[in-house]
């Protein structure tokens, strides 16, 4: 059977079998709010902020890696979801430093406006002030590890679209980091080939160019979307 | 056995402090101390950060005068870039700090300190105040919140927000001044030129009636330091650091309209800004978070200095533009040479709004004002940077280090209210010696000693990179602590 038929938020559709609940809400006009997704490159469903409901199950899945299936009741918009994405925002506001009046994607960051399709007014959890560090080695970019939110897109990216796999995590759970090469200032990362995909890939302000002040970083994540839409159609192969 | 009397928080001033006043045994005034109890430490955290982001953070400390810590930070990125920026970006810099002045010295006086002058030092504490001022003298206070709203749409203009803009970087800045809105600003000047001149005309009536406030509000011979042009002149954002003694020449220097004249007093030093250090040391007080710079020649505390809009005024040998110059004449005629007078602050604030109005119509028709190269790009080609610019209370110094990826490893910065601190003490000392007597004292006194902190139109939150509300606290004591009197308003 090629596509599967199944409810979302009480819209009957169907949609490719192979797809995710994610991509088939999106294709029929549902939005899921999500922070870690990015087109074209791999799900590792770290945010957990697509978390749905699904009829017949308490437990929450997260829609960017569920499959879709046949006779699915899908609800991507509940009084519990509600809270369970807000507080998951504030989570995230509280684990690091993130002060949105000085940053570089102020205005352009995708935690920020988050934050608001969340309605988080404040954050309930004690902030944990890490004493995080900047890496500015590289010559064009830079790395802010209190605004990092550990989506790992710059890591799927660089290692998915580029080829290069600069990018990793070091670390667990709250001591996690993103890191260059084997743990290495990033202007020293030799396998690193300063395409900047990791920098338009970066959903706050974590990565950034270098010189930019406040508010000036605009991320271009259509243009990842675009590389790998040539990839796919094998648009650059002679 | 002495008694001391606190006021805190001091009211209408932009941050938190408070007063204490020291009395002996026989009720006479010894000692009085201005102390900002607030701190939130800039200088410190800071330190890690990339000194591009460095302008953005910096303007955060101070929701008054933003532009002056944008600019100064710049400057010191400048440096450490090692680039001179494209001659637009200095114009539109220079355009920004105008407006600053404009909006901050309306603010100042308007605002905080036309109600202690119009409706009196005795009047209802609950109407001595704006909204007071808007009742009594409706024209005036909407002319005052017109003057400061054209700096502040200047400002947004060029920055794209009235407060903290994040516009002034290292090598530049992001935009230019679009033809449509300079033309706006043209045309808004005349007006503005009214309300500075009907301002200026009601100080001088009021100066003539209120000799006692110009005799004890501050009025002590210091030095003095700003920043004039090479050729001496007037200046707001860049040129030679000049330090002038307190003391007028004998006769006094005369200054004639376009004739070559000299500043007040006599020239110790005029000096490149970045080599501050030489005669410039800090002083941390214990009882205030506020850290007191002194001129290192005189030492700690005989080296007290004045910076600010009277210091500019006293410094300069002109003011570089006519109807300015015009009136610096009368107002070194009315300070016979020198103005000691802290009082004079008022004075000075309004002559250089009268200045900052000229120069803006001189440099706004400037085409090179919408010039699209506007920003220098560079890396890391100094580990050091200085940089040095007026703010509307005074000279303002940020002095970064960094390690060779551009990270702060050490962030210095010399606020204006911060030197003006040991006057700011002696001006206290001197209103409450001469209005304090015995162990009492009623709100108009009170209102008298911070008014006398009012001249200087100290900025707090900048001073000491601190948060700060604007209530008043007095405490009265004696020297050994006991507490007489503590009176509260918020």
């Amino acid at each position: 059977m090629p596509v599967k038929t199944l409810t979302i938020d009480g819209q009957l559709i169907t949609s490719p079998r192979d797809q995710t609940v994610l991509d088939a809400a999106r294709g029929h006009g549902i939005k899921i709010p999500t922070l870690c997704h990015l087109d074209g490159v791999s799900e590792v469903g770290a945010c957990r902020l697509c978390l749905v409901e699904i009829a017949g199950s308490n437990k929450l899945v997260p829609s960017c890696l569920t499959q879709v299936a046949e006779g699915m009741n899908v609800t991507t918009n509940s009084p519990r979801l509600q809270d369970y994405r807000k507080m998951i925002v504030e989570l995230l506001f509280a684990e690091r430093n993130h002060v949105c009046s000085v940053c570089v994607a102020n205005g352009h960051c995708e935690l920020q406006e988050l934050a608001v399709a969340v309605g988080m007014d404040h954050v309930r959890f004690e902030y944990q002030f890490p004493q995080l560090p900047v890496d500015v080695s590289h010559d064009q970019f830079g790395l802010d590890h209190n605004r990092c939110v550990m989506c790992t897109r710059c890591v799927r990216v660089c290692d998915e679209i580029e080829g290069a796999h600069t990018w990793d995590v070091s670390g667990r759970g709250h001591n996690a980091r993103v890191i260059t090469d084997l743990n290495q200032p990033w202007g020293d990362a030799e396998s690193c080939t300063s395409c900047g995909k990791c920098v338009q890939a970066c959903p706050t302000g974590a990565l950034f160019r270098q010189g930019a002040t406040v508010a000036e970083m605009q991320k271009d994540k259509e243009k990842l979307g675009s590389l790998m839409q040539a990839r796919e159609k094998k648009q650059w192969v002679v | 056995m002495t008694k001391r009397i606190i006021i805190d928080p001091v009211s209408r001033i932009e941050g938190h402090a408070k007063i204490t006043i020291y009395l002996d045994d026989r009720d006479q005034v010894t000692d009085a101390r201005f102390h900002v109890t607030e701190f939130r430490g800039f200088e410190r955290f800071c330190e890690g950060r990339p000194f591009f982001e460095m302008a953005g953070l910096a303007a955060r400390i101070c929701g008054i005068c933003p532009v002056s810590h944008l600019l100064a930070s710049a400057k010191a990125g400048d440096r450490i870039l090692a680039v001179a920026i494209p001659p637009a970006a200095v114009k539109l810099r220079r355009l920004m700090n105008l407006a600053q002045f404009i909006q901050s010295h309306a603010l100042s006086f308007f605002h905080l300190s036309a109600p202690d002058l119009l409706l009196g030092w005795e009047s209802d504490p609950a109407k001595r105040n704006v909204f007071g001022l808007i009742d009594s003298h409706p024209e005036l206070a909407r002319g005052g919140i017109r003057l400061r709203q054209l700096g502040q749409e200047i400002i947004e203009a060029l920055g794209g927000r009235k407060i903290h803009p994040a516009w002034s970087v290292p090598g530049g800045v992001r935009e230019n001044l679009p033809t449509e809105v300079r033309d706006r600003f043209l045309a808004c000047l005349p007006q503005a030129h009214a309300v500075t001149r009907q301002a200026l005309d009601f100080f001088k009536g009021f100066l003539d009636q209120h000799a006692e406030e110009i005799q004890v509000f501050g009025n002590f011979p210091s030095l003095f330091m700003g920043l004039v042009t090479p050729e001496g002149d007037w200046e707001n954002y860049d040129g030679r650091l000049r330090f002038m003694d307190g003391a007028t020449p004998s006769p006094p220097t005369p200054l004639s309209q376009g004739a070559r004249g000299e500043c007040a007093g006599n020239v110790l030093h005029d000096i490149d800004p970045i080599e501050y250090e030489q005669l410039l040391g800090e002083r941390v007080e214990k009882d205030s978070f506020l850290k007191s710079p002194y001129y290192k020649p005189l030492g700690y505390p005989d080296g007290v200095y004045r910076v600010g809009p009277l210091a500019r005024v006293n410094i300069c040998r002109r003011m570089g533009v006519p109807r300015a110059d015009g009136e610096l004449v009368e107002f070194r005629q009315r300070a016979g040479g020198v103005a000691n007078a802290s009082f004079f602050f008022h004075y000075a604030r309004l002559l250089e709004i009268l200045a900052c109005l000229e120069f803006l119509e001189r440099l706004l028709p400037d085409p090179d004002l919408q010039s699209d190269l506007v920003r220098a790009e560079a890396g890391v080609n100094c580990l050091e940077g200085i940089g040095v610019s007026e703010a509307p209370r005074g000279t303002l110094f940020h002095h970064y280090h960094v390690d060779r990826d551009g990270l702060l490893t050490k962030v210095n910065l010399l606020i204006a209210t911060g030197q003006n601190a040991l006057a700011m003490n002696r001006a206290v000392t001197q209103i409450a010696r001469h209005y304090v007597k015995g162990p009492k004292i009623e709100e108009p006194i009170l209102n008298r000693v911070e008014a006398g902190i009012r001249c200087f139109d100290p900025c707090l939150s900048c001073s000491t990179h601190a948060l700060g509300q604007m209530p008043l606290h007095v405490e009265l004591r004696r020297n050994d602590g006991t507490l007489l009197q503590e009176l509260r308003r918020t």
